[in-house]
């Protein structure tokens, strides 16, 4: 594992979630499916690191085990003082609850609420959360707070989706394929969101996806391939994603 | 099998939760229908059949005496086909072991046993020897009830003559299907029989040699029974005749009538109920099954299939779930039935109550049940059918949601989120909610009509047992007594009061409408057995002129208070006068005509005489008292209120058992149904949001609150409205049941719709902690990826 140090100065050297020897082997027998071979990764506070890599490839099961909705079926995953790879439900609610945020490929927003009141969703039920119309101003959707997602953009409906993940404040955010439904302008303005949100409030992100372009805009690329990580490169600068096109 | 086939058959597999909630629902609405038309069709059948075979009268009328002769001229009366004259007269009996006088209703028989109308169905023995004077045949249940076989011997007082009678023989007839003794709500059996013995062994006992008392009469057929019955009381007038009446009013038959119009009642109305909310819930899981399948759909119309076939695809599937609710149905309703009819079996004395339902009610609640879920789906069919095989493969647009003024207020603004999500979800399908909610009420309100019997029955109890008759015995006198006879019954032992009143026989007219009734004559400070008036809950003093009647006579007579009514009085030198009303009460039993006691006996042109005693008694004594009635030949009815109580609830509470429990579990399944559903959609529209909602870090409670918030927002506006309408549904039954002979009072305690609610409640949370337990098994990770 390359541990080289950051520049930027929201980075620091504190691991933030780290996992050792995470395996998952979906099946038994003749039909096992061996989807994580023995990862061993860290995240640091305030980084962002893009995880690319093809469909199969496992990187879906690694953001899974990192955002506390699987468990390796061997090595571990800890998180502050949570351990992450026992199965007990309640244990990773928690961690869900109070430190992470997710934003998912398509959206995943409640149909039934407003911009404004997806995000209260999480706002309500975490410990130090900011107020909705804070977290929409950060992802520059102040002026659309009262709308149902039926009237909003698919960008604009990720970047409420967003607003939702960092509202809370949390401690990661992990987004899964966020620009997939999207074209590559809009694609663009939602990175512009998570950029913004890893710059100004530190939260340690970890983007998921297929597209290589993306990596300009991280601190760190980790590609995964066959279960592995494959390799691991550092970006001397990071690329805005305005700057970015595919 | 083709594959568009077992398609249908693995769809039903998967839906099988909600297709057993909706079969169950459908069940209970084709058990209810094939509960009432077949227990309608064993007691029409059988009483039809009955009446034939035993020559079951047209016309009956009773007098004081009259001639035998007279019956040639009876037989004159165009349309009357057969003849039949008797002498019947009421008679107390000392049963072995059994303290408290019996009643008997005794009826001659013709010297050659069986007779020519009202015949006799043999049970056991013989009849009696006409050459015999002691003895008799006894009815069935009477004789088993006191254990009396053919050759045990009992004492009977006729007319003041203690006589030994020696047991010939059991049986029915059908005038005594259902046997009731004066003033009982219910027949008992131990209390109360009908003994048969030779015309000559009665007409002697009774001073009736060459004469008759009663006359049955059979027409001919298609003669209506009215123009003879007014003419047969022109010829029995002068001979104290009290009036005929046709089959309809012969007590027993009217009340083998009013159950068969009862069941009628009810295979109407419940099955409708049951069915229509069938219909509703069919819809509602077929439009949210083909809002999943709409890939499918496109899919197979891409491939060729036609819109026929496609609809045709769902129809099926409705049709699969419908029969397994007739199925289930059809079982429970012959089951339901057949207990039904043994009910009516040990109310009612027929030889034999044949429960053979007919395909024909089979095929009414088949049919029924396919066209309610059939109606239900058809909408969802057609729109399935009609998808454009382009607009079907694209995912269903988003429903949109609007903003309402109370998400703005600041009531609004209070709520979280979980609880905007309930009530945008409600705000957003008005008519679903709408409709599930009148599902869950519908089976509240059954479940209030089913308990709601007791509390009415519990009323009519206390109304006619306890508030209005307050005596512990009343005596029938085989004659009217000077009112010095009374001091008689004063110093008996252990009557501590005694208080005389008259009953006459009447027929009350205004215009062309005339009532055949009783008249009776109530004496000032009645305390025993005063008029009570159930509105106003009080006794009324009889007015020193004029009638008090009750509601239900007024109202068929169209007289108020001041009107004036034709009161023709049918016995001793039947005066005819007009009596101004002078006050209206309410009462459900019968419909009473009341005057003050020295009005009727002035009205009679008597000096004040008296037909009925009643007594208030010291129960230590009643021994006694009970052995000395037994011996006094001026007594011909004794009727004992505490026996009368027994008897009554003993078979309301044995019938309500039973009714209460059938109705409940089809309530539950009702309620069951619709909240099963009304989750289990919510579920499947919305398992993503959950388990979007779980991955953002909610518990599983929190999103259970979501899930069930919407049925259980339903659920509490149900509860209320069920119990409205539950109202609704009882004073329907009600009126149904609102005879002339009784009426059921509309009374439904807070315990009653408690109860009711709890139940109900009870069996939604039942349906929703079954589909709560799928929140633990929803993907997470699926929803991260797949849209739906």
């Amino acid at each position: 594992m390359a541990h080289a140090i950051g520049k930027k100065s929201n980075i620091h050297m504190n691991e933030s979630l780290q996992a050792r020897g995470l395996t998952k082997v979906y099946g038994s027998g003749d039909v096992a499916v061996h989807a994580l071979r023995g990862v061993d990764l860290d995240l640091y506070q305030g980084e962002l690191v893009v995880l690319l890599g093809a469909s199969g490839s496992g990187k879906s099961t690694l953001l899974n085990i990192l955002g506390g909705l699987d468990v390796p079926t061997a090595g571990s995953v800890r998180f502050q003082d949570h351990d992450l790879s026992v199965d007990d439900d309640s244990v990773l609610t928690r961690y869900r609850r109070d430190h992470v945020g997710f934003v998912f490929q398509f959206y995943n927003l409640i149909p039934s609420l407003t911009a404004k009141e997806n995000v209260a969703l999480v706002t309500e039920i975490a410990p130090r959360p900011m107020t909705p119309a804070e977290a929409l101003a950060l992802v520059g959707l102040a002026e659309r707070v009262d709308h149902f997602p039926s009237q909003l953009s698919g960008g604009e409906q990720q970047r409420v989706a967003i607003a939702r993940a960092i509202a809370k404040q949390p401690d990661i955010l992990l987004c899964d394929e966020p620009t997939g439904a999207l074209d590559s302008q809009t694609g663009i303005l939602v990175l512009e969101a998570i950029d913004r949100v890893n710059r100004e409030l530190g939260t340690t992100t970890a983007v998921i996806t297929h597209n290589t372009v993306i990596g300009g805009m991280a601190d760190r690329v980790l590609h995964i391939a066959d279960g592995l990580i494959a390799s691991s490169e550092r970006n001397s600068d990071r690329v805005s994603p305005r700057d970015m096109a595919w | 099998m083709r594959a568009l086939d077992r398609k249908v058959v693995r769809d039903l597999w998967h839906l099988r939760g909600q297709v057993i909630a909706i079969a169950l629902v459908i069940a209970s609405g084709v058990a209810v229908l094939i509960m009432a038309l077949s227990t309608l069709e064993a007691l029409r059948e059988t009483s039809a059949a009955y009446y034939e075979r035993y020559r079951f009268a047209e016309v009956f009328a009773s007098v004081k005496r009259a001639p035998q002769t007279l019956a040639g001229r009876i037989e004159t009366i165009p349309g009357v086909q057969t003849v039949q004259t008797r002498v019947v007269r009421f008679a107390t009996l000392d049963m072995p072991g059994f303290a408290e006088p019996v009643m008997a209703k005794l009826v001659s028989l013709p010297p050659g046993g069986q007779p020519v109308l009202n015949q006799l169905v043999l049970r056991s023995g013989r009849f009696p020897d006409p050459g015999r004077h002691d003895e008799a045949v006894l009815t069935e249940p009477f004789a088993e009830a006191h254990s009396l076989i053919a050759g045990d011997e009992f004492i009977a007082v006729l007319n003041g003559n203690r006589r030994r009678l020696t047991v010939v023989g059991t049986a029915l007839a059908p005038e005594f299907i259902y046997s009731i003794g004066p003033g009982a709500l219910m027949p008992d059996d131990s209390r109360f029989g009908v003994l048969w013995m030779g015309r000559e062994a009665l007409a002697a006992a009774f001073d009736l040699r060459e004469s008759f008392n009663d006359v049955a009469l059979e027409l001919n057929r298609g003669v209506a029974p009215e123009p003879v019955i007014r003419q047969l009381d022109d010829l029995l007038e002068r001979y104290g005749g009290t009036g005929a009446i046709a089959r309809k009013d012969q007590l027993s038959n009217w009340f083998v009538m009013n159950e068969i119009q009862q069941q009628a009642s009810m295979s109407r109305l419940l099955p409708t109920i049951f069915l229509v909310v069938a219909a509703f819930l069919t819809n509602m899981v077929l439009s949210r099954l083909i809002a999943t399948e709409r890939s499918q759909i496109g899919l197979m119309k891409a491939f060729g299939y036609s819109t026929f076939e496609v609809g045709w695809h769902y129809v099926k599937l409705v049709f699969g779930i419908t029969l397994l609710g007739i199925v289930i149905g059809i079982a429970l309703g012959l089951w339901f039935g057949r207990i039904n009819t043994n009910l009516y079996a040990t109310q009612f004395d027929f030889p034999l109550l044949i429960y053979r339902p007919s395909t024909q009610a089979l095929a009414i609640a088949v049919g029924a049940s396919l066209v309610a879920a059939m109606s239900g789906a058809m909408g969802s069919v057609r729109r399935a059918a009609r998808l454009p095989p382009a607009q079907a493969m694209q995912p269903p647009s988003p429903p949109v949601f609007k903003h309402s003024k109370l998400a703005r207020s600041a009531i609004g603004q209070w709520l979280d989120q979980p609880t905007r999500i309930i009530l945008r979800h409600v705000r957003r399908w008005p008519v679903r909610a709408a409709l599930s909610c009148f599902g869950l009420a519908s089976a509240v309100a059954v479940q209030v009509l089913s308990l709601q019997w007791r509390d009415s029955l519990d009323y009519l109890s206390q109304s006619y047992f306890f508030d209005a008759q307050r005596q512990h015995a009343m005596i029938g006198l085989a004659e009217a007594q000077a009112i010095r006879a009374l001091h008689e019954f004063e110093h008996m032992p252990g009557v501590l009061a005694a208080e005389p009143s008259r009953i006459v026989s009447a027929d009350f007219s205004v215009g062309n409408i005339t009532h055949r009734g009783g008249l009776t004559g109530v004496v000032s400070g009645a305390e025993l057995q005063p008029i009570f008036d159930d509105q106003r809950h009080a006794t009324i003093e009889p007015p020193a002129e004029g009638l008090v009647l009750g509601t239900r006579l007024a109202e068929k007579l169209r007289v108020g208070v001041g009107d004036r009514v034709w009161v023709k009085v049918l016995e001793g030198r039947r005066p005819e006068v007009q009596v101004p009303v002078a006050d209206l009460i309410e009462t459900y039993i019968g419909m009473p005509a009341y005057v003050h006691f020295d009005a009727l006996n002035r009205l009679l042109r008597e000096p004040p005489r008296f037909g009925y005693v009643n007594l208030l008694i010291d129960r230590q004594r009643e021994a006694e008292l009970f052995a000395e009635w037994k011996e006094l030949p001026m007594v011909s009815a004794v009727m004992l209120r505490q026996a009368a109580i027994d008897s009554f609830n003993s078979v309301v509470v044995k019938n309500l058992m039973v009714f209460v429990t059938m109705f409940t579990v089809l309530a539950c399944a009702l309620g069951f149904g619709v909240a099963y559903n009304a989750t289990r959609i919510a579920l499947s529209e919305r398992g993503r949001e959950l388990a979007t909602l779980r991955v953002l870090g909610f518990r599983r409670g929190e999103i259970s609150y979501i899930l069930l918030g919407e049925t259980g927002l339903l659920i509490v506006l149900a509860l209320p409205l069920g119990c409205l309408l539950g109202y609704g549904l009882a004073s329907m039954m009600a009126s149904a049941f609102d005879t002339e002979l009784f009426r059921i009072p509309l009374t439904i305690t807070p315990g009653t719709y408690g109860l009711s609610m709890l139940i109900i409640l009870a069996a939604s949370l039942l349906s929703a902690a079954i589909v709560r337990r799928r929140i633990d098994h929803l993907d997470l990770i699926e929803v991260l990826k797949t849209r739906e």
